[in-house]
């Protein structure tokens, strides 16, 4: 009892949850913003009025429970179109005409294969999945499916293709980029049901699972066996594995275990016109033709569905420490990776970097959290754990590389966790950021790869284009180039936009970086990919995606820029 | 002004814990081992006394094997002046009882003559809490328990305790010598920064044994068997109201 008494109520035992799990903030909750006073103005602008759909049949004002299938073939819908993201956009993409309405027949089919409750019409339910949990990107959707076996998903995307409704598979909804809500009418696919552990190999740590997995639970259930997931993110008390191999999440143990492209054996995937492709192998060599499962990791359901996974998960070692640091300019951030990548080697497993304007944001919005270096403010802050199997063996080698860096004046200041509690409330607050920085309002994410000595400049060139009506912080994983620039406002407004896009891409460009390291394309950044990659593999791309996807019915606006599907 | 602050290394609290395959105790190979909470908020609650001016040094102690030095590497490095490890190899089946550590505290704390003892209420691998009443009964010393505030008075040589009881709190004041047992409330320990980190690799570990103390630690209690809690049976999900009067009226009988 005490156990629980003193994590409570001291207040240090919070967990590295994910956000949603911590706190579910924003999902499906009228969002006041968008009440606001011009938003009569905007949504007229916005507004596109689609034949057969009349009633607004998401957003917070939607009737419960009132499906009327049988007219709303022929109503007109007035769909509000999202206040910001893709904006500039959205006003180019219209709704795909040669996509079908759906009709109530469409309903009865999906009842006969998935039974009543697989078929959500449920207007509140539905009008969660139709809003990303930032609540930046809303659909329109009018029906949720919860298939519960890959027989299922299927025949339900057998029936779209014929039918050509348009579909958007979703996991956990925790994307970024509005890849996992629709962007009108389509049809949402939505993988929860599928939550099945398969088979675990305790010998070689080789998980086979269900797409619809929740990252932690499985993260739990290989712990138990002595094994660990080989990906972690903020996201991970909601997010499905199915999610993260669609989107290449690459998260906090890239720098150790890489990237999921290495880690995931092997994929059972449903293609558009209902085909099951069985790659579901848990082979760790296997050189025969092409590799294809790697088509669908980090296409983000354009190419198919994710329906079974079987990924390679680490051994678990017994001793982790955490450290975190705070040094006086971003070179030394730089130098302490490379010293930490020399000192550590084998045992370094994170290291995460955040400016102060991080830790002041999370330090206002997260509740419970203390700043570990209170004393006095520094400029930059690292996190860095080691995984080993040496307890103190590890410990005496990272407090001897930290001790030799603060000689060498890397490191200004710094604390080492003395017990879980304690990492886990650095990893809080590297963790929260994404979770504090919804609470301010309005954020522009961005997710740059960028080398790693040019990383910083552009926070420091956008705090001085924006001027102090915003909040830029930067932050991310820093021993994989990855930089993620989150712009703070009261709300979202189309001046800060035009001040943001299209420079940051472009500057990303001129650096040769990648204008989504981690998050996706989605629908923020579909007509951005050329930013990124050169005409011919855009159009190497259109080409992949018309020939298993010929009617385009998974995932449409997304990944790819519309002009050349 | 001395102040002496027992610690305990214990199964850090986020883990969770197993019963060993043969039922003498709970796993402790390989698992994360951490300070007592409550020891942690003994050894802030020390340190902020010692910061306010209250007291000149404060000594940090332990019963326990070798590795529980760990322990005093983080009392030292959360800024204790120095420490004194008493070494005892545990035997599950015959664990170091409150009324052996009170002893034990009782012998060093005569050696040390510290002002006041500080200690957590109650170490959360075993749950006892009486270690804090047994020692200030050993010692005849005034004892102010769960405490969460703490005021010293150099002068009168007294302290002032308060404790959150049922419906208020309760202030006491104690002549010193006192023994003090922490409550969560009490404060918010630090971490351990770099700097004292450093500084704690050259503070000193005093080893003594129980026997150089001259105390009995026998002990006459044994443990026969430990076991698991029962596993909580899986829920059910009703599909209607019906069916839930009908359970709790039929299968509980609490309607």
């Amino acid at each position: 009892m005490a156990r629980r008494d003193a994590a409570a109520a001291v207040g240090r035992v919070l967990r590295r949850l994910g956000p949603l799990a911590a706190e579910p903030p924003t999902r499906g909750t009228p969002r006041t913003r968008y009440e606001s006073a011009d938003r009569a103005v905007s949504s007229c602008r916005r507004s596109h009025w689609l034949p057969g759909l009349q009633r607004p049949l998401c957003g917070p004002r939607a009737d419960a429970g009132a499906y009327e299938g049988q007219r709303g073939a022929s109503r007109a819908c007035q769909v509000q179109r999202r206040a910001f993201g893709s904006a500039a956009t959205a006003t180019h993409i219209q709704r795909n005409p040669a996509y079908s309405e759906l009709s109530s027949d469409d309903v009865s089919y999906f009842k006969s294969v998935l039974g009543e409750t697989g078929v959500v019409l449920d207007a509140d339910r539905v009008a969660v999945a139709n809003v990303d949990w930032m609540g930046k990107y809303r659909g329109a959707s009018q029906l949720l499916l919860l298939p519960k076996s890959t027989a299922e998903v299927s025949k339900i995307l057998s029936y779209c293709n014929t039918r050509r409704l348009a579909v958007v598979p979703q996991g956990g909804n925790t994307g970024l980029v509005g890849g996992s809500v629709p962007v009108y009418d389509e049809v949402i696919v939505g993988l929860a049901g599928m939550d099945k552990i398969i088979s675990f190999d305790n010998v070689n740590g080789i998980l086979t699972c269900e797409a619809g997995c929740v990252l932690e639970n499985l993260s739990t259930f290989v712990e138990n066996e002595g094994f660990i997931m080989p990906l972690d993110l903020g996201a991970k008390g909601s997010c499905h594995i199915g999610g993260n191999i669609s989107t290449n999440a690459g998260g906090l143990r890239f720098i150790r275990y890489g990237s999921l492209h290495g880690n995931v054996l092997g994929l059972e995937v449903v293609l558009a016109d209902g085909t099951i492709l069985d790659m579901l192998t848990t082979l760790r060599k296997d050189n025969t033709g092409y590799d294809l499962k790697h088509l669908f990791i980090g296409s983000e359901g354009s190419l198919g569905i994710v329906t079974k996974v079987s990924v390679l998960t680490p051994a678990k070692l017994p001793s982790t420490n955490v450290a975190f640091l705070s040094c006086n300019d971003y070179t030394s951030c730089q130098k302490l990776l490379l010293a930490a990548r020399r000192s550590l080697g084998g045992i370094l497993s994170a290291f995460e970097f955040m400016d102060h304007h991080c830790i002041d944001l999370a330090m206002r919005h997260l509740e419970g959290v203390q700043n570990p270096l209170p004393a006095s403010p520094y400029k930059f802050y690292v996190l860095i754990e080691t995984t080993g199997s040496d307890e103190s063996y590890d410990k005496t080698k990272l407090e001897a590389f930290l001790l030799r860096s603060m000689e060498d004046g890397l490191v200004a200041d710094g604390v080492i966790a003395q017990d879980i509690s304690q990492a886990s409330n650095f990893w809080r607050i590297r963790e929260g950021i994404s979770e504090a920085s919804v609470k301010v309002g309005a954020v522009y994410k961005y997710d740059l790869s960028i080398p790693v000595e040019k990383l910083y400049d552009i926070v420091e060139e956008m705090r001085c284009r924006l001027g102090d009506s915003v909040e830029v912080l930067g932050y991310g994983h820093l021993g994989d180039g990855n930089l993620h620039l989150n712009i703070l406002s009261s709300k979202y407004d189309d001046n800060t936009l035009a001040q943001i896009e299209p420079f940051v891409y472009e500057w990303t460009s001129k650096q040769r970086g990648s204008i989504s390291a981690e998050h996706g394309l989605g629908l923020m950044k579909a007509e951005k990919i050329h930013y990124s990659k050169s005409p011919e593999a855009v159009q190497l791309m259109a080409s992949i995606k018309k020939l298993l996807d010929p009617n385009s019915i998974l995932n449409p606006y997304k990944v790819l820029p519309q002009s050349i599907l | 002004m001395k102040i002496l602050v027992a610690v305990k290394r214990v199964v850090d609290y986020a883990v969770k814990v197993r019963v060993r395959p043969d039922r003498t105790g709970v796993e402790t190979a390989n698992v994360k081992m951490s300070m007592n909470p409550f020891c942690e908020i003994a050894v802030e609650e020390a340190l902020r006394l010692r910061e306010a001016g209250a007291a000149a040094e404060v000594v940090a102690a332990t019963v326990g094997p070798a590795q529980s030095a760990d322990t005093l590497r983080t009392a030292l490095a959360m800024g204790a002046d120095r420490a004194v490890h008493v070494l005892h190899d545990p035997d599950p089946a015959r664990p170091l009882l409150p009324l052996a550590v009170a002893k034990i505290l009782r012998a060093v704390a005569l050696q040390e003559k510290p002002g006041l003892v500080i200690l957590g209420k109650q170490a959360i691998d075993d749950d006892c809490n009486q270690t804090g009443q047994m020692l200030a009964g050993l010692l005849q010393w005034p004892q102010g328990t769960f405490a969460s505030k703490v005021v010293l008075d150099k002068e009168k040589q007294k302290a002032t305790v308060e404790r959150e009881v049922d419906g208020g709190i309760e202030t006491l004041c104690l002549d010193l010598p006192a023994v003090i047992t922490t409550d969560l409330r009490l404060n918010q320990p630090r971490y351990a920064t770099l700097p004292n980190i450093m500084k704690a690799k050259s503070k000193v570990i005093k080893k003594v044994t129980p026997e150089e103390l001259s105390v009995d630690i026998r002990s006459d209690m044994e443990v026969i068997e430990v076991n698991e809690p029962p596993k909580r049976k899986a829920g059910v999900v009703l599909s209607s109201v019906d069916e839930l009067l009908d359970k709790l009226k039929n299968e509980a009988r609490v309607l």
